[in-house]
């Protein structure tokens, strides 16, 4: 599966009234470090497919969402579960780590 | 254009300066400020040194057996690194270099003051980069917490943003010339629950800020990283076997990327650093 692209109009559905967990990356197009973790977020789109779901917010196209969870900084990745945000990084993060705590 | 620049010239910088320059290569080594090993009075577990040989004199023969060999040698500070279309542009407080490849021997810098409140509110209105972040604090205020040109640097991006940046030294004397405000008071701890709100100094003083951000001394190798996108591990650079970031062509040796602080370890991976970066260039051929 993609990257699903998160806006005020899907977050809800996409991120808090689903059973799996949610991995949610805080990007902008200015940003150098966000496009050098966009590969690996696509990636993981990929291989966690069948039992998690990866999204991205562009903070300049939905500054609401960034302003509710408080990001001051980006990349930030927060990972939902049931709607609670159950880990927090900031700043590039390896695949790996983001991987685990999706399972 | 550059095959390859490195920022460092301690035994790792060094060391991958010599690989890379005997396999032919176009080599820049920028380095400006003290070098671990320079301060270092006597390394006397250094193999081949019968009575030890002090840092000082390790460090300048280093710099001196890389321009011997013709490894071009340039005394600036580096404030910034960044990616371009074919390599990568370093930046010095005077000038632009570029290069295809580029390696990160900086020695280990520390990256956070110890201020009460940092960590916990890293994130939250605690940044170690400007430009990716002033965004989020367009017309608020915010200081940056340095005393070098690094400082002003990082002002100087924010300063078309937000509504207000001042430089806090944190007790330590200003070392470059600005015209921002600055203020040497010592500071106590950053005030905040979920955001940053005030800075509160040793004389009991506060301001109120939205965003601090650090800018300690010269930048180091973890400062460039954060900025690029490379992946760290605290304030290490995260590598691989053959010293390569998850960056291309971005490399890191030497007491950057952590593990053990020692001489050899420096020399051992900027020979592979120095290698693999060569490889690099001849495979992109
Ligand atoms: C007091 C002391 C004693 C020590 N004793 C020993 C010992 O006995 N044996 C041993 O093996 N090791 C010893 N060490 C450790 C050893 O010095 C280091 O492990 C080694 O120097 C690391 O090499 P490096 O090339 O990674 O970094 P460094 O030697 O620290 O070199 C860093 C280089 O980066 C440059 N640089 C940094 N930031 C910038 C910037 N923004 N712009 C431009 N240039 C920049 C510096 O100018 C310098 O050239 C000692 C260290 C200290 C401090």
């Amino acid at each position: 599966m993609s990257v699903i692209v998160l806006s005020e109009d899907n977050f809800d559905e996409e991120v808090r009234k689903t059973d799996k967990k949610v991995l949610v990356d805080f990007y902008a197009d200015w940003c150098g470090p966000c496009k050098m973790m966009a590969p690996a977020i696509e990636k993981i789109a990929e291989e966690v497919a069948e039992y998690a779901k990866v999204g991205k917010v562009n903070v300049d196209d939905s500054p609401e969402i960034a302003e509710e969870f408080g990001i001051m900084s980006i990349p930030t990745l927060l990972i939902f579960e049931n709607g609670e945000v159950i880990h927090k990084h900031v700043g590039v993060t390896d695949k790996e780590t983001l991987m685990s705590e999706l399972k | 254009m550059y095959d390859i620049i490195i920022v460092g010239a301690g035994p790792a910088g060094i060391s991958a300066g010599l690989y890379a320059r005997r396999a032919n290569k176009n080599v820049l080594i920028i380095y400006s400020g003290e070098s671990n090993l320079e301060k270092a009075e006597k390394i006397d577990n250094y193999y081949g040194f019968v009575n030890g040989i002090s840092g000082k004199d390790l460090y300048e023969n280093g710099i001196r057996q890389a321009e011997n060999i013709g490894v071009e040698v340039k005394k600036e500070e580096v404030l910034n690194i960044e990616m371009t279309l074919d390599g990568f542009a370093v930046k010095t407080i005077d000038n632009v270099y570029e290069s295809s490849v580029c390696i990160i021997a900086t020695g280990n810098k520390k990256l956070r003051p110890n201020i009460k409140g940092i960590i916990e509110l890293e994130g939250k209105g605690v940044s170690y980069c400007a430009i990716c972040d002033g965004f989020f604090y367009r017309n608020k205020n915010v200081v940056v917490i340095g005393n070098g040109k690094y400082a002003v640097s990082e002002a100087k991006d924010l300063e078309n943003i937000v509504q207000n940046v001042k430089i806090l030294t944190d007790g330590k004397e200003m070392e470059a010339d600005t015209t921002f405000d600055v203020d040497t008071r010592k500071i106590s701890q950053i005030i905040g629950e979920d955001r940053v709100e005030a800075i509160k100094f040793e004389d009991g003083d506060t301001i109120d800020v939205n965003g601090v951000f650090i800018a300690l001394g010269e930048a180091g190798g973890s400062d460039f990283a954060k900025k690029i996108g490379v992946i760290l591990d605290k304030d290490s650079i995260k590598v691989d076997e053959n010293m390569a970031t998850n960056v291309k062509g971005l490399y890191s040796c030497g007491n950057s990327t952590g593990g053990l602080l020692q001489v050899s370890k420096a020399v051992y991976e900027g020979a592979v650093a120095g290698l693999s970066a060569v490889k690099y260039l001849n495979e992109r051929k």
